[in-house]
């Protein structure tokens, strides 16, 4: 079977800073890639040149077996790759079905009389959300008003009807509670579940574990592991993650000081 | 947490006790427009009882004239506003359109069909260079529109100067093609009334500008621009294009109201518009437009230059000094500012 998405050998350079060197993955459908790594190893950039915010300097970009290299997030999501960005996925103010449907608003009418067709754009996203779990009792609502997972939920599930084959979630449970990432890890595996291939971005290997098929480790801007579920438990994760042996001298220094004297 | 794929599969729609008293009332009050509409009933209730002229024809004929012109304005600055960019060279470019006009027929020979068309053109490239250049600078607009309004303040006045020994461009009426101008831009209807054209025109561009946003995916755009750009341009928004077309939109509304200035006075003073800016900009946020961008209304924008119309000549027909309006204008600017505050508050949700 061709990978929904693959990278071969691609490296990203900012200046004389090297962002990626030689990141080599792929993400079949139905399965979750979780994309690991402590801050500044390199996991933005990576996403964002799947998402096409950025262009790879080195190496290829596949989809479905097709080398391609997007100019912009619009031609990534043309491609069938949609990314949900941490923050920055919804616009507070407006109400969920304007922010459900932004950018590629359903119309009716011929020219001048050209119109959002207001009625359909509702009751889609009424039941998209419910496909999600999510009552939406009243579209007009602003998105703002909802709580963070249900704004990640309506950004997955707006990626999932635009025809998105692969969703790239960017730190999706960083800001929220313990509850609240649940409900979105819970999204995640419903969205593997309907065919998706995710790539699941995060720095937290408890909120990886659980979901994920596959775990792949950037350190430095290097790729330091892939492994399928079952190769690595979740301590080895943990500790592959911060740099192994880094974290237990941390610990026997921690340790060592925490002692009573 | 292994359970949570199982329970993922089929999740029943769970309903959010917290939404179940959205009453009619409170729908309301989520409207951007409504504390403006409210607000001119008081004002228009309080003129009416407490001055005799003012709920005449002939006064209300007079309010609407003023609320007209600073109501086409409102609308425009609006939409800028919820594009969430500011304009500062608005009011000045009332004058330069109306003197570019009086130039180009007075002084130059154009008859005054041309000279209209010119003007639109000039309007739209000033327009189009505002919006380049917060773009590209990324500066703040607030910064480069104001350079835009002082350069624009010295040509007015330097130019008018120079071309005509005064400062005032006269004899407008003179110009071939007046006639047929003054009809679709300067005219009056309802006779003896005299109720200015220009007010049916402020309807028209407040409801053209109200669909827009509410039905069109251009509004929806503005909307977001204004809202949170980054996530505008994520999801594919052309952001630059429809912050340039705001300010195309805002100078060429600029350019409509100098035009209708110039014709129903047929002469234009240099120093025409100067300071009209904040007027705009202060109808706008009465009519619940907010200043951080993402919110607000045409037809709040509207009211909120009703208000402004009905105060400045309420004041007037109520015999006290007009220097007053300032200080009313100061006043319900500073109350809408604290009112939309707390409807921001409201709207965004304190998780953010």
């Amino acid at each position: 079977m061709t990978a929904l998405v693959e990278v071969r050998g691609v490296s990203k350079y900012f200046g004389n800073v090297i962002a990626l060197k030689d990141i080599s993955l792929s993400v079949d459908a139905g399965e979750v890639t979780c994309v690991l790594g402590d801050n500044g190893a390199g996991k933005s950039s990576f996403i964002k040149i799947l998402s096409g915010v950025h262009q790879h300097d080195d190496g290829e970009l596949l989809v479905e077996g097709e080398e391609c290299r997007f100019s912009s997030p619009r031609d990534a999501r043309e491609r069938g790759i949609a990314t949900v960005f941490q923050d920055l996925a919804t616009v507070p103010l407006m109400s969920v079905w304007r922010n459900f449907f932004l950018g590629s608003e359903p119309t009716v009418g011929k020219g001048p009389l050209r119109r959002i067709d207001v009625k359909f754009a509702q009751d889609t996203m009424r039941e998209e959300m419910r496909k999600m779990g999510i009552d939406v009792r009243d579209p007009d609502q602003p998105v703002g008003t909802l709580s963070g997972g249900e704004r990640q939920a309506v950004s997955i599930a707006r990626a999932v009807y635009f025809g998105a084959k692969v969703l790239i979630l960017d730190e999706p449970t960083s800001a929220l509670g313990v509850k609240q990432s649940g409900v979105v890890l819970r999204y995640v595996v419903q969205a593997r579940e309907r065919g998706l291939g995710v790539i699941f971005i995060t720095h937290n290997s408890h909120h990886a574990y659980p979901v994920g098929d596959r775990f792949v480790i950037l350190n430095r801007g290097k790729l330091v592991g892939d492994w399928r579920r079952g190769e690595i438990d979740r301590d080895e994760l943990v500790k592959k993650m911060s740099g192994g042996a880094e974290l237990d001298q941390l610990t026997h220094e921690l340790e060592r000081k925490l002692e009573p004297t | 947490m292994s359970s949570t794929a199982d329970a993922a599969l089929a999740p029943e729609p769970v309903a959010d006790e917290r939404l179940a008293n959205i009453g009619l009332g409170a729908r309301l009050m989520r409207r951007p427009e409504v504390g403006s509409l409210l607000g001119a009933l008081v004002i228009c209730a309080f003129f009416w009882l407490t001055t005799e002229p003012f709920g005449t024809l002939n006064g209300i004929a007079n309010w609407t004239d003023v609320g007209s012109t600073i109501g086409i304005m409102a609308v425009a600055v609006a939409l800028l506003m919820i594009g969430g960019e500011f304009d500062l060279s608005a009011g000045v470019m009332t004058g330069t359109t109306g003197l570019l006009m009086g130039l180009l027929t007075t002084e130059w020979g154009l008859s005054m069909w041309p000279a209209i068309v010119v003007t639109f053109a000039f309007a739209a490239t000033v327009g189009f260079m505002n919006g380049y250049m917060v773009i590209k600078t990324k500066l703040p607009s607030f910064i480069v529109t104001l350079a835009t309004f002082f350069v624009l303040q010295g040509v007015n006045l330097g130019v008018t100067k120079a071309i005509t020994g005064t400062v005032r461009v006269a004899g407008l009426g003179d110009v071939p093609g007046y006639d047929s101008a003054f009809k679709l831009f300067g005219a009056t209807f309802w006779a003896p009334h005299n109720f200015r054209l220009s007010v049916i025109w402020w309807i028209a561009i407040a409801a053209l500008a109200t669909w827009v946003l509410a039905r069109t995916r251009a509004g929806n755009w503005i909307f977001a621009v204004g809202g949170d750009a980054e996530a505008a341009r994520n999801v594919g928004v052309p952001v630059a294009r429809v912050k340039i077309a705001l300010f195309m939109t805002t100078a060429i509304a600029a350019a409509l109201v100098g035009i209708m200035i110039a014709l129903r006075l047929s002469s234009v003073q240099a120093g025409q518009g100067v300071g009209e800016e904040f007027t705009y900009i202060i109808a706008a946020v009465v009519g619940g437009c907010l200043l951080t961008g993402g919110y607000g209304s045409a037809i709040g924008a509207s009211f909120g230059a009703l208000i402004v119309g009905m105060a400045f000549i309420g004041i007037q027909f109520s015999g006290w000094n007009t220097d007053w309006r300032f200080l009313f204008l100061g006043v319900i600017l500073l109350l809408a500012v604290l009112v939309n505050n707390l409807v921001r508050h409201r709207a965004e949700g304190a998780r953010r």
